[in-house]
């Protein structure tokens, strides 16, 4: 029995290394912290009732920029341990397995779950107050995909102390993510990591769709609409198109894996090129889906930091939707190399540049909004300005690698590497951050303090830079990507000792931009400067027409707009002395909180675990809870309730009271 | 107005430094970019169109930069700046249409040169000498190479005659690799159950890096391989030497071969018949249309004579 039991355990939990040991001590001790500290201060109903069981968009939007923030930390880490063992050659610090387990975890969390949930956490704070409406269009929908996103990214995170982490690269190709060459549950972990969280996306997708389709203020014509509704819009279009494949194509391959199907395999007529191209279907759009919201923030920033219109604002949205129509025509130039037809590589090379066209006129757009405006270099938009160069030169190198012949010399290997990295960090992380920077004041009440942010950005521009540019020139040198080691233990040396050390260097630079920013953060919440007028930057959107942070109904009166930047022309307005009309309060309409979100996707967390681990045990029950839960929901009629008119009176006297 | 200023020092800080990464980057690693530095006419086409290319997005990329460093500074907020400033400015069919246009322009031309090399390189090299064919196989994790007309093998080394076009077919008995030989031309996937087909050409003797660029598992990093590209005589004399010197490679040692290992550079006066279009068809081969194509052509058709 005894023995049994210590089997079991040497297997189910991942041993033999001492920076896992030390993870699992960390995660021990911080789970006993927190239990206690919600304890000690008798938090736990607070926790319940404020914030696990609300379908308040803007709750749900900060858990999941807590969650995301948290995501960031651990993919950093992972990259900075990849750094390390790369800083010099033949080093020994991460082993062979180890080093490709964090490449794999590395690219997963950067992109599932640090950047769309990073995205998610602007969509839900941001566009509703946007578009001037009370919540998105399903509250109690967007709930479940907060939760089915975190109950995801934690799966996917245990098996870095359970089980043990896949290790097959972040798009997992067959035959290698096959039972045949990953026998272990890492790759188990990545599909029902993946897929529950997916599930939640297409929701968010879906939700955001309906919400700017459906919930605008009256008068807010489509053509009136913020540019970063506008990108929320056209990223939910794509998520709604790419996700299902996503979905469909992990799902056959763990047919592959638990049932010994042959969709990714060759034998029996199987293909693991299908896999290649079904996942890139999704992959490529993906990329988009995260840049895209991005772009609409930049545009947001740049208007109301050059005090001028948006420049184009046609063309800007006309560019938007196009990108995300190309983006689903562009996949296979992620492998050129695969042995398509010239015609058909010179098909998508032809595609993928033509993205390129729609993304500069953007950036021409957001130059000429700058152009005869009146520049202030806050925060937001020293990150804007730092995107730009970064953005059109990683810009540059995609269009290179997208000229099939020389990607024959790029495909798989540093360049890549530099290029992808400098889209997504100079373009979505660098976006995120303008995002996150422009409206934290709408969101707490506070702004962040600007020394500390400027050092933070400092060290994450430089830091890039120094990381990156070398990598560019190491795909010259011939150095491939998902290597663990180099030099003379391989028998060769091309001499990418010097510049792998310089990229190290800069690695490490970001990383105490990241310090700096948690600094700026924990600093801000107690000193920060407190905005008592709403609208602390000079904004020119509904956002700003209400109290920081906006109270629970969001708008007390819904807002009637008659032109774009509307609450820059209600100001207007008000300095020329016209006065707005008299509005009568009325009562209004809201969804009340409910805890079957939290509890299915703890059943989905239940479920993914059983088949990760193959114990139908376990597998069934949690699906069996996922569908008590839907009937659960289906047999509730009491999920709404009105706030009375007194009481929006009493809460705007107390908000409006501090703030005019 | 402190703040101001100081982002634009800043802002200059930013530019500078970007070029001194870049110039650093460039000197510690110039003599050392052995994808400029081809050796053969594959790897040639594609070097031309690396700078090429290259050079058309730095004339875009640059002035950019620079109109946006201009910009910032000339428009800035300070109270002392008289430059023209128009909030509702906000429309110009002129501007639109010239920077739509622009981006056209230069994605037309970049599309001809892609399309005209894309072609080119459909077609192997040279066709005024007789080719030859070697059998490349990825294993977990180290490289087979087999001779069919000189009936030997090798493991992590491949030799060359210089000057003769090269038809290396590729397939895996392991998960999805790459094979690449930069100085050569670019690189191919080699997979399991299918014979895909690259064509190279060394047209001076010499040695050059070869890798495995696609992640193949725990030792990919291991899977480095040498060619040695010798006179056509030379080439003869090693082949010679091989047949003459080195042990058999058997069933049994492919078999042990195979396993998941790393290995150093081996030779093999002769090795099994049919040994490659065995491990094709065992993956699956046999499930593949064309798989009676193996020796006829291939399913790539951007490297297909
Ligand atoms: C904070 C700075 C970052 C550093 C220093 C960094 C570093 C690295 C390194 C060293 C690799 C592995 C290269 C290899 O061995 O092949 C890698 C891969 C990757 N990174 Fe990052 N990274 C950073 C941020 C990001 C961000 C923000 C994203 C996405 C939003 C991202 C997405 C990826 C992806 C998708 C891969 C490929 C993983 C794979 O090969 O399977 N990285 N990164
Ligand atoms: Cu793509
Ligand atoms: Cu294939």
């Amino acid at each position: 029995m005894w023995e049994n039991i210590k089997e079991f355990a040497s297997t189910f939990f991942v041993t033999g290394d001492p920076l896992i040991y030390g993870a699992d001590v960390a995660i021990v001790l911080t789970s006993i912290a927190i239990v206690f500290v919600l304890t000690y201060f008798k938090k736990w109903t607070w926790l319940w009732r404020e914030w696990i069981t609300t379908v308040d968009h803007k709750k749900i939007g900060i858990m999941y920029l807590i969650a995301s923030l948290l995501m960031l930390f651990r993919g950093g880490v992972d990259a900075l341990l990849m750094r390390t063992q790369l800083a010099l050659p033949n080093m020994k610090f991460l082993q062979a397995d180890h080093y490709n387990a964090v490449f794999t975890t590395h690219g997963t969390i950067m992109i599932l779950f640090m950047a769309m949930p990073l995205m998610f956490a602007l969509f839900n704070l941001v566009v509703p107050l946007q578009l001037g409406a009370r919540d998105v269009a399903y509250p109690f929908l967007n709930s479940l995909s907060f939760w089915l996103f975190l109950m995801g990214a934690m799966l996917f995170n245990l098996s870095f102390v359970i089980g043990g982490s896949p290790d097959a690269g972040w798009l997992s190709y067959p035959p290698l993510s096959e039972l045949s060459h990953s026998p272990g549950v890492g790759q188990n972990f990545y599909i029902w990591g993946i897929q529950i969280s997916g599930i939640g996306s297409l929701a968010t997708g879906i939700n955001f769709l309906v919400t700017i389709l459906k919930m605008r203020a009256p008068g807010m014509k489509m053509m009136k609409m913020p540019l970063f509704s506008w990108s929320v819009l056209s990223s939910s279009i794509m998520i709604i198109f790419a996700f299902p494949i996503l979905t469909v194509t992990l799902a056959l391959l763990f047919l592959d894996r638990f049932l010994g199907a042959h969709f990714f395999t060759m034998d029996l007529g199987g293909n693991p090129m299908l896999y290649v191209n079904l996942i890139w279907m999704w992959g490529h759009p993906e990329v988009y889906i995260v840049v895209i919201p991005a772009f609409g923030i930049f545009s947001e920033v740049v208007a109301t930091f050059s005090k001028k219109k948006i420049f184009g604002y046609k063309s800007m949205v006309f560019s938007m939707m196009l990108i995300s129509i190309v983006s689903f025509f562009t996949w296979a130039h992620h492998f050129f190399t695969m042995g398509s037809s010239a015609n058909v590589n010179v098909f998508f090379a032809i595609s993928t540049m033509v993205i390129g066209i729609p993304t500069g006129v953007k950036v021409f757009n957001w130059l000429f909004t700058m152009f005869r405006g009146r520049i202030t270099i806050s925060q937001p938009m020293l990150w804007t300005l730092g995107f730009i160069p970064c953005f059109v030169v990683g810009g540059a190198t995609g269009v290179m690698l997208a000229v099939a012949p020389a990607d024959y010399q790029y495909h798989n290997s540093y360049f890549l590497i530099a290029h992808f990295h400098q889209v997504l960090i100079g373009g979505v992380v660098f976006g995120y951050l303008a995002g996150m920077y422009y409206w934290w004041p709408k969101v707490f009440g506070f702004k962040l303090d600007d020394r500390l942010g400027k050092w933070a950005f400092w060290m994450w521009n430089i830091g890039f830079y120094v990381c990156f540019m070398p990598q560019y020139a190491l795909g010259f040198m011939g150095m491939t990507r998902r290597l663990y080691t180099y030099g003379s233990d391989t028998g060769w040396d091309l001499g990418w000792a010097p510049l792998n050390l310089v990229s190290t260097v800069g690695a490490f630079l970001m990383g105490i931009g990241f310090i700096f920013q948690v600094w700026q953060i924990s600093y801000s919440i107690r000193k920060g400067e407190r905005d008592l007028t709403g609208d602390p930057w000079g904004g020119r959107t509904l956002e700003w027409s209400i109290p920081s942070p906006a109270p629970m109904y969001n708008f007390a009166v819904e807002p009637h707009v008659t032109t774009d930047d509307a609450w820059w022309k209600v100001k207007e307005d008000r300095a020329k002395g016209i006065k707005p009309a008299p509005v009568k309060l009325e009562p209004i309409h809201m969804p009340k909180n409910s805890a079957i979100p939290f509890i299915m996707s703890v059943f989905w967390f239940i479920a993914g675990f059983g088949f990760v681990f193959d114990w139908m045990w376990m597998a069934i029950p949690g699906l069996v809870g996922v569908a008590g839960c839907m009937l659960a929901r289906s047999f509730s009629y009491d999920t709404d309730y009105y706030i009375p008119v007194d009481e929006i009176e009493r809460t705007e006297a107390a908000l409006r009271g501090r703030t005019v | 107005m402190k703040s101001k200023r100081t982002g634009w020092k800043l802002l200059t800080i930013l530019v500078l430094s970007y070029a001194v990464i870049i110039a650093v980057s460039v000197a510690l690693g110039w003599d050392k970019f052995i994808v400029l530095d081809p050796k053969g006419p594959v790897a040639e086409v594609q070097q031309k169109l690396i700078i090429l290319t290259g050079l058309i997005c730095m004339a875009v990329v640059i002035p950019v930069i620079v109109l946006m460093v201009y910009i910032v500074w000339k428009y800035r907020d300070t109270p002392d700046n008289d430059a023209p400033y128009q909030p509702e400015w906000n429309d110009s069919k002129l501007l639109e249409t010239i920077w739509w246009g622009i981006p056209i322009l230069i994605i037309i031309v970049l599309s001809i040169f892609t399309a005209r090399d894309t072609y080119k390189l459909a077609k192997p090299p040279v066709t005024d000498s007789n080719p030859i064919t070697i059998q490349v196989t990825s294993l977990d994790w180290k490289w087979l190479f087999q001779y069919p007309d000189q009936k030997i093998a090798t493991v992590n080394y491949v030799q060359i005659p210089a000057g003769v076009p090269i038809r290396f077919q590729l397939t895996s008995d392991a998960p999805m690799n790459s094979f690449w030989i930069p100085q050569l031309g670019g690189q191919e996937y080699s997979m399991p159950g299918m014979a895909m087909q690259l064509w190279l050409q060394a047209d001076k003797p010499g040695k050059y890096f070869g890798s495995g660029a696609n992640f193949s598992g725990r030792d990919f990093a291991h899977m480095q391989f040498e060619v040695e590209s010798k006179p056509q005589a030379e080439f003869n004399e090693w082949v010679k030497e091989v047949k003459a010197s080195s042990p058999e490679l058997t069933k049994e040692g492919y078999t042990q071969l195979a396993k998941p290992s790393t290995a150093k550079q081996e030779f093999f006066s002769s090795y099994p018949d049919e040994l490659y279009t065995e491990i094709v068809d065992k993956n699956g081969g046999i499930y593949m249309k064309h798989s009676d194509g193996l020796n006829s052509g291939s399913y790539n058709g951007s490297t297909r004579p």
